[in-house]
């Protein structure tokens, strides 16, 4: 898959909803404007280094957070190159989008983007050794081989290393890489393999690889505390009193750069708050505890969950604000209907929560910018970060440290901001660490939305129409960072009649933006929980109802089209649904008090997902998930499987601590500080999950994300076989559930 | 005030507030950046230290208690027997992010120290304080595992 301008924003528009467009359109466009037409270049030279010795250092083009690109991309070129993979060594990449074409991380789209580039670029430097050795032998290059770092000539019993051809090959032009010759799939001797993450031997011995581990000499370390509403300023505060406290070299109030515009962007300027500058990050935060601020809380503090599900309600009363996507008489038709259900479902703010805080380290010096970063998006940073300091873009450097996760975090680049802008004021390289309260209470949040359905059954269970109201945050014509949907979204397209609403006029002034799955993360729960409804309401298995609507004839404009990976492939969903009732003896299951399996599909970011989850509920409505299966189909390559099972682990993790948290906001300020009141999943109530994968024709696709949303669903509608009560609502606690602290025995 | 602290089996002398917490003492005085920050309350383990071969949270830990004790810390484990336990996280390739794994392994080996060969149920309880943002969870439990097998198989410890 090459990507051109036009089917690359087809590609993300879908992949991860709407909404996403946006955002990937950040860094797209500004690679756009160094390049003004076609795909942004790659420098095949800048990707790999050759030592005499042989060793091969392959530079890994992307931001690393735990989602394995380090790791993956360099296979591929190593494959190409056709170099053994315990001769490699790999280096990250700074920011530079001239040399290494879009360097982000987000939307799953590591594999995507980079399946035939990066194996393009492999191919491109084993034509130049082959060249290079067909040159010193004068022989035809048609006539020489490669295997395992080796050219070979096999007519004459000539070899060559790569180590000892690698002088000549350099002195000559890459081939353009869609003119190189790839591998047949066939003689695959690396993809396909697992190979262990090229930063674990570092992770496990304690080396200093993260960005909070980042150390320049002569740097102060700092903390910038923010209001507890957002984008609130500071009236006044004790700073004399704070700069006498021990370690402490400066105190500052900052007014920040924050834009007034209440539709915040992802990068809205720099927060106002007071800067504690210090020689140890604990003399600062401890400093901290001496301050205090008067607060010109500003124009937030209207803000209020419990305001925010009465506005909600009230929005499902009224008209649409706008009509998103309908076909055939939805209203007409729901008339006519035998059965009608109606339910309204909502989700939470959620934080992102990285276990590593945000932080960056900053050093400005003479005109010149230096960034120690956990960005997942570079190029944006330098840019955002050359206006605030006043200078050119190419005066900015970015170091791409490891992220102690991301989760669409980091493509806020508010710790850089900071940082960036304390080291051009104080004129000392500065590192920002932010206290994990900071993190949570000032971070982008998934937006919280609430759903009116309603759905009609004809005499023989069959689905006739579905309308779907969707309410969220915005001032009646913009919707709020992530807080679109995607119109496309299954059962659209497969319904006879289908009518989808937005409500946009609540309003919110925090900052949100996408979390991990963005959209289908909150999407899945509500329109996989009513499927399955409506399954149960038509006396019918939810999963037959989910096969028989994937068998229809899609609505026009929903046709499948084979070379766009973005449109919803109805086989391949059928493929997964139907190997995971075999993995999870579906069709067999057993039905008991307390005891139930939920089934629930998605397809996002170009990839398919089926769940089935098994629970057991107690008296005291705890859930135990005791078993999870999972099949996934992405594409015709697994790239590393052993670290692809574990993404997969992690996102249906993920997934289950999702339903236990929420972002509840009083006066405007979040309540929730620490992981005290915001449960992450821990070991003793993890399920077994059995992962699987359902190979296919189509080129692969990434992992960062698809199997996250449908376990969410999968868990709910289990909930429901075992009990008869339908979680509505999220997290699960607001619909009287709790997961069990230990998993129950299994029956 | 001056504080005498052995550390990874080497003695330093450090000048900090007594209230520091050990952790901040580690990362900011003397450079050793492998235990981690998460919450500084003791509620994610990412600090997690040995004090006289007991898993701890640094972050909750006054350096002014731990004068005249041990501590270990991820750069320290690779010199004792329990490097085992690095072996086989490498192995089975548990990390994804990799923030939380230097507390995981802490908190594994003080658990494999007094119990080499524990159960599935043992692991949960030893290892309930340590959370992985990432859910390795499944890949942790198979290390340690893992690791008791290699630990048994070399016969350390006996
Ligand atoms: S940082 Fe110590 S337990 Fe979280
Ligand atoms: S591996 Fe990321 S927090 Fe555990």
């Amino acid at each position: 898959m090459n990507l051109d301008r036009r089917s690359f924003l087809r590609l993300t528009a879908i992949a991860g909803g709407g909404f996403v467009l946006g955002l990937y359109e950040q860094p797209f466009a500004h690679a756009q404007a160094r390049k003004r037409s076609g795909p942004p270049p790659l420098e095949t030279r800048a990707f790999v280094r050759i030592a005499p010795d042989g060793t091969v250092t392959i530079l890994a083009k992307n931001p690393e957070a735990g989602q394995g690109a380090k790791t993956q991309l360099p296979m591929l070129i190593a494959e190409e190159m056709d170099v053994d993979w315990k001769h490699v060594r790999v280096e990250q990449a700074k920011g530079e989008d001239k040399l290494y074409g879009f360097q982000f991380l987000g939307g799953s789209m590591a594999t995507p983007m980079n399946w035939t580039p990066m194996r393009q670029v492999g191919a491109a430097w084993r034509q130049m050794l082959v060249s290079a050795a067909a040159a010193t032998w004068s022989v035809p290059e048609s006539e020489c081989s490669t295997r395992a770092g080796r050219v070979l000539h096999s007519a004459s019993g000539r070899s060559a290393g790569y180590g000892e051809l690698v002088a000549k090959a350099a002195t000559l032009t890459p081939p353009a890489l869609d003119s190189v010759k790839l591998k047949s799939a066939a003689d695959y001797t690396i993809i396909g393999t697992s190979r262990s993450g090229v930063d674990t031997p570092a992770i496990v011995t304690g080396e200093p690889i993260f960005g909070i581990d980042v150390e320049v000499p002569g740097m102060l370390h700092a903390i910038l505390h923010k209001c507890p509403v957002f984008g609130g300023k500071v009236k006044s505060a004790n700073t004399e009193v704070i700069a006498k406290l021990p370690g402490v070299r400066k105190v500052l109030i900052v007014d920040g750069t924050l834009t007034s515009d209440p539709i915040l962007p992802l990068n809205p300027g720099l927060e106002p708050g007071v800067a504690i500058l210090a020689d140890t990050w604990w003399q600062a935060q401890n400093a901290r505890a001496s301050l205090n601020v008067e607060w010109d809380y500003g124009a937030g503090t209207f803000q209020s969950s419990e305001a925010f599900a009465q506005q909600a309600e009230e929005a499902l009363q009224k008209p649409f604000d706008q009509t998103l996507r309908t076909y055939g008489d939805a209203e007409g038709q729901l008339q006519k209907a035998a059965k009608v259900l109606t339910a309204t479902y909502s989700y939470p703010f959620l934080p992102h929560n990285t276990l590593e805080p945000q932080g960056s380290t900053a050093s400005f010096k003479d005109g010149t910018l230096e960034l120690w970063s956990t960005t997942q998006d570079p190029a944006t940073l330098r840019r955002i970060t050359a206006r605030l300091t006043g200078i050119p873009e190419s005066a900015v450097t970015v170091h791409m440290m490891r992220a102690g996760g991301a989760f669409g975090r980091r493509f806020v680049n508010d710790d850089d901001v900071e940082a960036a802008w304390l080291s051009k004021q104080v004129g000392r390289p500065v590192k920002v660490t932010w206290s994990r309260e900071d993190d949570m209470t000032h971070d982008s949040y998934r937006p919280a939305a609430t759903f009116g359905l309603k759905a009609g059954l004809d005499a023989r269970g069959g689905i006739l129409a579905w309308r779907q109201h969707y309410v969220t945050f915005g001032d009646g014509k913009r919707t709020i960072n992530s807080g679109g949907i995607d119109p496309n979204e299954f059962p659209a397209g497969y319904t006879p009649a289908f009518l989808l609403g937005l409500s946009n006029s609540i309003p919110f002034r925090t900052r949100t933006g996408p979390l991990r799955a963005p959209g289908a993360n909150g999407n899945a729960f509500v329109l996989q929980s009513f499927l399955d409804e409506l399954a149960h309401a038509a006396g019918r298995d939810p999963l037959d109802l989910q096969l028989e609507l994937l068998s229809r004839t899609p609505a026009a404009g929903f046709t499948p089209q084979p070379d766009n990976p973005s449109s919803l492939n109805p086989e391949r969903m059928r493929g997964v649904l139907q190997m995971v009732a075999e993995k999870s003896n579906w069709r067999n299951r057993k039905t008991e008090k307390g005891y139930g399996m939920g089934i629930a599909c998605f397809f996002c970011h170009l990839s398919y997902f089926a769940q089935v989850a098994e629970v057991t509920v107690n008296e005291q409505n705890q859930i135990s998930v005791h078993r999870i299966w999972a099949v996934g189909d992405v594409g015709s390559h697994v790239i590393n499987p052993r670290s692809a099972e574990n993404l997969t682990l992690g996102g249906i993790i993920d997934a289950m601590s999702q339903m236990q948290q929420e972002i509840t906001f009083v006066k405007g300020q979040v309540n929730e500080e620490n992981f005290d009141q915001q449960p992450l999943m821990r070991m003793r109530q993890v399920p077994k999950i059995e992962v699987s994968f359902r190979t296919s024709d189509f080129s692969p696709t990434g992992l960062g994300e698809p199997m996250l949303p449908p376990t969410i669903p999968a868990i709910t509608n289990a909930v429901f076989a075992a009990t008869g009560k339908r979680i509505r609502t999220l997290p699960i606690k607001r619909s009287g559930f709790t997961f069990s602290p230990n998993l129950a025995k299994e029956s | 005030m001056a504080i005498t602290l052995q550390v990874n089996k080497q003695s330093h002398t450090v000048d900090v507030a007594g209230d520091t917490p050990l952790l901040w003492v580690l990362r900011d005085v003397l450079g050793m950046k492998g235990t981690k920050y998460g919450c500084g309350i003791s509620l994610c383990g990412a600090c997690t230290v040995h004090l006289d071969g007991h898993a701890v949270r640094s972050c909750s830990t006054p350096v002014s208690s731990v004068q005249s004790r041990e501590v270990t810390t991820i750069e320290g484990l690779a010199d004792t027997e329990t490097h085992f336990v690095q072996q086989a996280w490498q192995e089975v390739d548990v990390p994804q992010c990799g923030y939380c794994q230097p507390g995981q392994i802490m908190s594994a080996t003080a658990l494999l120290s007094t119990t080499p060969a524990p159960t599935d149920a043992e692991i949960d309880a030893a290892m309930n304080g340590n959370l992985c943002r990432c859910g390795t969870y499944p890949r942790i439990r198979e290390a340690i595992h893992h690791a008791a097998g290699l630990i048994s198989a070399k016969g350390v410890g006996q």
